[in-house]
């Protein structure tokens, strides 16, 4: 198998990752390369084995419902490139 | 003082022989000495360290401290401290200054430890060699033209070259290994939930556990007694009774029952690191153990499965770096995608970018049955390979890395090459089980050979049994690079 | 465009807020109105390292929900991650359910038409399942940015899939009002549609009458009113029988809904074609619910409206249309039967859907903050039954104690002496002194003139100042007239 230009700009697309003139070429022969490398495991016969998310077969643990956290906004907004009025401001969200 | 354990440090304390102030100062003089040729440090604040570090010797007067009261450790960049610079040697959080604490640093303060600083590591930890760091590479302190392995290298080289008594690091997919292996560190992955993921950043949250990185599988037990412990705050930690992991540190190991998988001893694997391997391995049979075989026979999927399930992982863990509420936001831009596309663009490196498009590709739609999917399976397959094993012996044990370092450059244009570094580490990962290295010896250009331990899940106690009783009969672990 | 010859095929995805106190995967507060982002904790802004932990009172609510709709409570579901970049969604992945949600199957009976030839309808339910509501975009100005706020982010929305079983506005307004009454009626969501509590999606297709392949479907986003749902899907069905009459075709799209036109359009944002690459999210493992917790859940359950509304009829003797209006909501059904178990069922059932409610609308209040409570409406209905008093002095007896006055109905009929005469004999002597002073009302009755007889009933009411039981008075002039 073998990525397409297309597909690499698809991927970079929804990754929101912008590509410099020429990077989806040489990204496209790096993820080809990746690529070369994952096959080995489709050969394999994997019928009825039983996917594996998580590194441990347990069950979720839930909390109890309760509030426990206080308006920490302040100190959060410090790290925020824009912010005002308590908002967190971006370029006009247009639906 | 620099070579000693923290046993002896912890007694040096106790017995006021020397302050925390001291030997804070002491290890804050050698970052400043050595790490600029090194590069294992991104943040250094000896302010911050040195309040701590009284602190923790207005404790020790009152006669409140603890085991690890005023040891000076370092903490790998992933781990948020609050009020710390904490950037996951990614530009992309060059200014992201935490405004909380990860529960292992938390657990840490209350230990009473001091933060010496912040370590360099491969951007978002992803990359065997610590080259992928915004911050630059780290040199490896036994040969400073070789890599010092990743992603946790700031924390190996700083251990390594005594600017610090002891570290943190991560593996998602041999991180704490492999690096303490080229490093000729003791580095311990403990089982998948023992220590908590709360204010680590995520690469691959299935994957991820943070662990110690010390000189000695004594230096680890005492490192993961302060580390390990149920979270409310993961839901991925394990409610379990404390387990004080330096109990049978001086247990015997006659009739230990060593498996040694094939797969680690075939093609791929050096000379120079077989040999010592096999040393190792040796010196155990004189220790009373036995060794049998056992086989791993999906393991050589494990590097293809786990660069499915990682990158997978990674993609979406990433997503949140998009320069609306902190992190890097492009100087300019037009519109609200452009912002997120040239932020992005410009935030990530070239290897974190490579492996977000692996996840994106393998998660969307028409791929995910035949990428996802199937490596999750693969996932399973290798998991059930080490219960099997695990019915034959006790712990398992080979090589950690394929070669000792390698040189700086060498690999980096390559990412197959990169990737296949990890092919023995990996598989514990996905298993979940814990996996350690212990120095065994050097190859050419006295560069650390690291022996692989790895335990049926829980079993950190018996491993560090295994590695303190070989550190008693042997002197690997104590050596230190001439700088 | 002929109406006629198409038939519209809509199904319902709702979202309901769970009135939960805490957020679903963090311990933020989920009250509505508060400053913007102080109700946003370091997991709803999604810091670097934070994780989620699921909230057991979300959890139950869905399983609460199940049972009300008669579905399947899975035993094992698992949360997903639906990735997308939006401000609004800081993980820039939402966390859902994909494909193993906690309920499945289940419906609901909805009436539609007018009460008399109201015909039943039962709407399947494909599914419902937990997720995270996201923040909001504010648009008014700031320089020409947005503002995000993220207090929203977080609260526990239960998202309820129908299946495509409506084929009007009608029904599927009739679909969501019989919803919004059952979350409310088992207590999950306070079903506030101003503040977004419960909102509908509506995928709207159209089809020739007699087809049995559906058409290419419109999805109008975010219909927070029923007025706005039946405009919404009325003109967006109009829409595409035009468009399909016009020889022109319908193309997959979602469509935003404008009140102030009454239109819907497609949405402005590039639509690039969506692929949100779900798969389990691995920081939450699969979500087990065990019998017992069914069971408890089970048995914690109110009545619910069906079985109310049968038993209403059958041990009230209410009709079917008085007993559905009854149990519309709990709070009227609860206050009807705490009313009804003192006796007079059915008067009480009057006065509740006349007076009661028309006083209630009139001053736009709830039926829990009626000042009348149902113990006081049981004592008046009670005077009213035994002939105490007459409606019109029921009437005053309602408005005092609506208006606070007096502990019940006979502590005002006593204070006001307002019980009507019912002594025969001082309303006899009453009576004949009436006749007395009008001979010529008498002698036209006598003479055959019905209405002389009503104004000798006026007369002996004027008399008695309105305390006279009118059928009393009847009898008795009759029988002094000899009639």
């Amino acid at each position: 198998m073998s990525l397409s230009l297309d597909q690499v700009r698809r991927i970079a697309e929804l990754s929101r990752i912008e590509l410099a003139p020429g990077e989806a070429e040489r990204s496209r022969e790096q993820l080809n390369g990746i690529f070369g490398l994952i096959e080995a495991m489709q050969a394999v016969d994997t019928a009825g084995v039983a996917p594996m998310a998580h590194a441990r077969d347990l069950a979720q643990r839930l909390r109890e419902d309760r509030v426990s956290e206080t308006d920490r906004h302040a100190d959060f907004q410090k790290v925020a490139p824009e912010a005002e009025a308590g908002l967190y401001l971006v370029p006009k969200v247009i639906e | 003082m620099i070579h000693a354990s923290l046993k002896e440090l912890a007694a040096a304390l106790a017995g006021k022989k020397i302050s925390s102030v001291e030997l804070t100062s002491l290890h804050l003089e050698r970052i400043v000495r050595l790490n600029p040729q090194l590069n294992a440090f991104i943040t250094v604040d000896p302010e911050k360290s040195l309040a701590m570090a009284r602190a923790a010797d207005a404790r020790l007067a009152r006669g409140e401290g603890g085991p690890l009261t005023g040891i000076p450790l370092a903490h790998k960049d992933i781990f948020c401290a609050e009020g710390w610079l904490t950037t996951c040697g990614s530009k992309m959080l060059s200014n992201f200054v935490s405004p909380y604490d990860a529960t292992v640093i938390e657990r840490f303060k209350a230990a009473g430890t001091v933060t010496l600083g912040k370590t360099n590591m491969d951007e978002f930890a992803m990359g065997s060699s610590n080259e992928t760091s915004f911050y630059g590479p780290v040199k490896n302190p036994w040969d400073t033209a070789a890599v010092p392995g990743g992603s946790s290298g700031g924390s190996a080289a700083a251990v390594a070259a005594r600017l610090a008594p002891a570290a943190t690091g991560t593996d998602t997919g041999g991180s704490i290994r492999q690096p303490a292996a080229l490093c000729g560190l003791t580095g311990l992955k403990p089982t998948y939930g023992v220590v908590s993921r709360w204010g680590m950043i995520a690469f691959a949250s299935s994957l991820d556990q943070a662990g110690p990185m010390a000189r000695s599988a004594e230096d680890c037990a005492l490192l993961l007694n302060a580390m390990a412990g149920f979270d409310p705050r993961d839901s991925t930690s394990l409610e379990r009774p404390a387990e004080d992991y330096a109990g049978d540190l001086e247990k015997p190991l006659a009739g230990l029952k060593i498996g040694l998988p094939k797969e680690f001893f075939a093609e791929g694997l050096s000379a120079e690191v077989a040999q010592a391997v096999e040393a190792a391995i040796a010196e155990y049979r004189r220790l009373g153990a036995v060794t049998v075989e056992v086989s791993l026979p999906n393991m050589k999927l494990s590097v293809p499965a786990y660069y499915v399930i990682a990158p997978a992982e990674a993609s979406s863990n990433l997503s949140r770096f998009d320069g609306v509420r902190y992190g890097h936001r492009a100087p300019q831009y037009g519109d609200l995608a452009d912002m997120y596309c040239k932020s992005r663009a410009q935030g990530f490196g070239a290897e974190v970018k490579r492996r977000i498009l692996i996840g994106t590709y393998v998660l969307s739609h028409g791929y995910y049955d035949a990428y996802y999917l199937q490596a999750q399976r693969i996932r399973r397959l290798i998991a059930t390979d080490f219960s099997q094993a695990f019915k034959s012996c006790d712990l398992i044990m080979g090589p950690t890395s394929p070669t000792a370092a390698f040189a700086l450059g060498a690999k980096a244009a390559d990412p197959v090459q990169m990737y296949l570094s990890d092919i023995y580490t990996i598989a514990v990962n996905l298993a979940g089980l814990p996996g350690m290295s212990i120095p065994c010896g050097f190859g050419a250009g006295k560069r650390p050979v690291g022996l692989q331990i790895i335990g049926d899940y829980f079993a950190e106690s018996r491993m560090l049994n295994a590695a303190h009783q070989y550190q008693r009969a042997t002197d690997w672990h104590a050596r230190a690079p001439e700088l | 465009m002929s109406l006629a010859n198409w038939e519209i095929v809509i199904g319902l995805e709702t979202h309901a807020q769970l009135n939960t106190a805490s957020k679903i995967f963090s311990g933020a507060s989920t009250a509505f109105g508060a400053a913007p982002n102080s109700q946003a904790c370091a997991v709803d802004i999604a810091l670097p390292g934070v994780l989620p932990v699921l909230n057991r009172g979300a959890v139950e609510r869905a399983i609460r929900f199940g049972l009300a709709v008669g579905g399947r409570i899975a035993p094992r579901s698992v949360f997903a991650r639906k990735n997308y970049f939006y401000p609004d969604l800081p993980k820039g992945y939402q966390i859902s359910q994909y494909e193993l949600p906690v309920v499945s199957g289940g419906g609901l009976s909805i009436k539609v038409g007018l009460p008399d030839t109201a015909e039943e309808k039962f709407v399947r339910l494909t599914r419902a399942h937990l997720e995270e509501d996201a923040g909001k975009s504010l648009h008014e100005d700031f320089h020409g940015r947005s503002g995000i706020d993220l207090n929203r982010a977080g609260t526990p929305l239960l998202e309820i899939v129908s299946e495509p079983d409506m084929r009007s506005a009608a029904e599927a307004v009739a679909y969501a009002k019989a919803l919004h009454a059952l979350v409310r009626w088992i207590g999950i969501c306070d079903g506030n549609m101003q503040e977004g509590s419960f909102r509908c999606d509506a995928n709207v297709s159209v089809r020739p009458k007699g087809s049995d392949t559906l058409g290419t479907r419109r999805e109008i986003k975010n219909l927070n009113s029923f007025r706005f749902l039946q405009q919404a899907i009325e003109y967006e069905a109009r829409w595409q029988i035009e468009t399909l009459e016009d020889g022109g075709r319908i193309h997959q799209a979602t469509v935003l809904f404008d009140p102030d036109t009454g239109e819907t359009r497609a949405m402005r944002s590039k639509e690039e074609a969506h692929d949100y690459r779900y798969f389990p999210d691995p920081d939450l493992l699969p979500l087990e619910i065990a019998p017992a917790w069914i069971d408890a859940v089970k048995a914690a359950l109110p009545e619910l409206p069906e079985a109310m509304k049968a038993r209403f009829e059958r041990d009230y003797g209410l009709s079917a249309y008085d007993a559905g209006t009854l149990t519309a909501a709990r709070e009227t059904a609860a206050y009807f039967e705490q009313a009804a178990v003192l006796g007079n069922a059915k008067l009480c059932a009057n006065w509740m859907m006349g007076e009661l409610t028309a006083r209630l609308n009139r001053e736009e209040k709830d039926i829990a903050a009626a000042p009348i409570s149902p113990a006081q409406l049981a004592g008046l209905v009670a005077r009213l039954a035994d002939g105490t008093l007459s409606g019109k002095m029921a009437k005053e007896v309602f408005d005092a104690l609506w208006g606070g006055e007096g502990q019940d109905a006979d502590a005002i009929i006593e204070a006001r002496g307002l019980k009507q005469i019912s002594d025969s004999g001082a309303l006899e002597k009453i009576i004949d002194e009436v006749l007395a002073a009008n001979p010529k009302s008498v002698e036209e009755f006598r003479a055959g003139k019905e209405k002389a007889f009503n104004a000798l009933v006026g007369q002996a009411m004027k008399a008695t100042r309105g305390k006279a039981n009118p059928q009393q008075v009847n009898e008795l002039l009759k029988k002094k007239l000899g009639a």
